[in-house]
């Protein structure tokens, strides 16, 4: 577990002695977020009726943004044997440095949702689900998202492959985050597509890090 | 099983079958065509426009058998290496991606007149969608790395992980209320089908089978003969590591 | 007789959407095989050609 622990905390170390990554997320999502009242339009009606797949699809790409990084720096400087070899099983690995993605970037993007929520003119009734929603949908895109780092590791055009890639398996997510709070916004409850989020995020932890794993053993091989 | 790993034996093996499967995919569709444009009767709630079943749900159904064959052949080639694996996986899946585009587009072509929509966002079609978009993403990854075999393991590993969406494409209209019709063939309790229609069904499905195989075979043929084709240039450049091995 | 015939391609008044789509089945599958032979044409003319390029030391 102290293993674990230090792991996070070097990830965490690491990426704020870098500078970039959580506040490029945050930015990004700041920024993709406020283009549609732009693009769209300002009229309230309009922004309050998609804020809700705006704030998740925006979320959904700027969980995309840091994942090639994720395993990158190892394995162009060499080390990511040497994470093979610490006394943590690689699943455990790729557990604590998925943690440490998801501190860095989900964790952001669901705290700043909210005002972005007030800034699209999203129903209030949907605010604490759009929280609740995010909070069980962006770690298992962070998960999901590890496996496709692990598996464009070396790719030609390793960025756009990795798009490719995690978007489709990012669609239940997206699916029932949208379906929770548009559930709320209309009255009814949001808990059922928040069980299943849950119930993504339940299957996701055990099962992405296994894969990536096995993908990372390939990558070295 | 590794009887079959020789490049050369499996190369005299696909030849000799190649034209008897040929033969037997032309007769199989022409037969199934026959059936379904000509000698089985219209339907009495959608008229006409069932005979575009004849070509949805065979292509449907090699989508999924199509990424099935993958994700097995995924799992032989990360588990016991074997060599041809690889290759077939990565020659399916195009034939898998176009099948399954085949399905998503003639599904549009039959909706609209019957749901009076092109597309809906119900569970069904939503994770058809999805699995096009596995295709595309394993036939890119398998060829994303200089190292045909890094490539190969990637994707086995993609195959396998995007294999949960087989069942739930098959069971999504149980599960959920959807506008895509519930399971009418392979059910328990058998088909409710009437069997005029069930015939140009299955010739098709059937046609369409040994039309992936035999695409299969040319394109693991090709595979095969690039690989060689590789080691023949190596073997210019560096006789003596060649001569080696 | 022509009749038979223009009624048989009016489908019932869904030809628009019958014909695509067995045209488009036709077309991708068509497609699959043809490309699929060419490659495997272009593949042995290569291998052959590189064969041809040095004395032949073994196969």
């Amino acid at each position: 577990m102290s293993g674990f622990l230090a792991l996070v905390r070097r990830d965490l170390q690491l990426a704020v002695r870098q500078g970039g990554d959580a506040a490029l997320v945050i930015v990004f999502y700041l920024l993709a977020v406020l283009l549609f009242p732009f693009g769209v339009g300002p009229e309230p009606n309009v922004l309050a009726r998609i804020s809700t797949g705006v704030l998740w699809v925006t979320a959904l790409l700027a969980a995309l943004l840091s994942l090639d990084r994720l395993f990158v720096a190892e394995y162009e400087d060499g080390s990511l044997d040497q994470l093979t070899l610490l006394p943590m099983p690689l699943v455990m690995v790729v557990l604590a440095k998925t943690a440490a993605h998801w501190l860095l970037t989900g964790l952001p993007l669901t705290l700043i949702a909210p005002a972005l929520a007030v800034i699209l003119g999203m129903d209030a009734a949907g605010y604490p689900a759009l929280v609740l929603a995010l909070v069980l949908g962006t770690p298992t895109l962070s998960l999901i998202g590890g496996l496709g780092a692990a598996l464009t590791l070396g790719a030609r055009r390793a960025g756009a492959l990795l798009a490719l890639l995690v978007l489709p398996l990012y669609i239940p997510v997206l699916i029932f985050g949208v379906a929770a709070v548009d559930a709320a916004t209309a009255g009814l409850a949001p808990a059922p597509h928040l069980a299943i989020l849950g119930a993504l995020l339940l299957a996701a932890i055990p099962l992405c890090p296994w894969a990536t794993a096995a993908a990372l053993r390939q990558a070295l091989e | 099983m590794h009887r079959f790993a020789n490049p050369a034996r499996f190369q005299r093996i696909a030849t000799a079958v190649l034209l008897w499967l040929a033969a037997a995919t032309a007769v199989l569709l022409a037969l199934g065509l026959f059936f379904a444009l000509f000698d089985s009767p219209a339907d009495y709630q959608q008229g006409e426009s069932v005979r575009i079943m004849y070509i949805h749900v065979p292509a449907a159904w090699m989508a999924l058998f199509v990424y099935s064959c993958i994700a097995a052949a995924s799992a032989v080639a990360l588990i016991w290496r074997h060599p041809l694996a690889d290759i077939a996986a990565r020659a399916a899946s195009p034939i898998g991606a176009g099948f399954t585009f085949i399905a998503l587009a003639s599904g549009s072509l039959w909706g609209k007149p019957m749901w009076g929509t092109w597309w809906v966002w119900d569970a069904r079609l939503t994770s058809m969608l999805i699995l096009f978009f596995l295709y595309l993403g394993h036939i890119a990854l398998s060829r994303a790395f200089d190292d045909p075999v890094r490539g190969a393991r990637a994707a086995a590993i993609l195959a396998l992980a995007g294999f949960i969406n087989v069942p739930i494409i098959k069971f999504s209209v149980d599960w959920w209320n959807t506008l895509h019709q519930p399971a009418s063939i392979l059910r328990l309790g058998g088909p409710s089908i009437d069997p005029s229609m069930l015939l140009p069904l299955f010739l098709m499905a059937l046609g369409f089978t040994t039309f992936f195989v035999v695409v299969l075979l040319l394109r693991m043929k090709t595979e095969l003969l690039a690989a060689k084709l590789r080691a023949v240039q190596l073997a210019r450049l560096h006789p003596a590591a060649a001569a080696g091995r | 007789m022509s009749d038979g015939l223009s009624s048989f391609f009016a489908m019932g008044g869904y030809a628009r959407f019958i014909w695509p789509a067995y045209a488009l089945a036709a077309l991708v599958l068509i497609g699959l095989l043809v490309v699929s032979l060419r490659q495997l044409r272009r593949t042995e003319a290569d291998l052959a050609a590189q064969r041809g390029k040095r004395p032949e030391t073994r196969p």
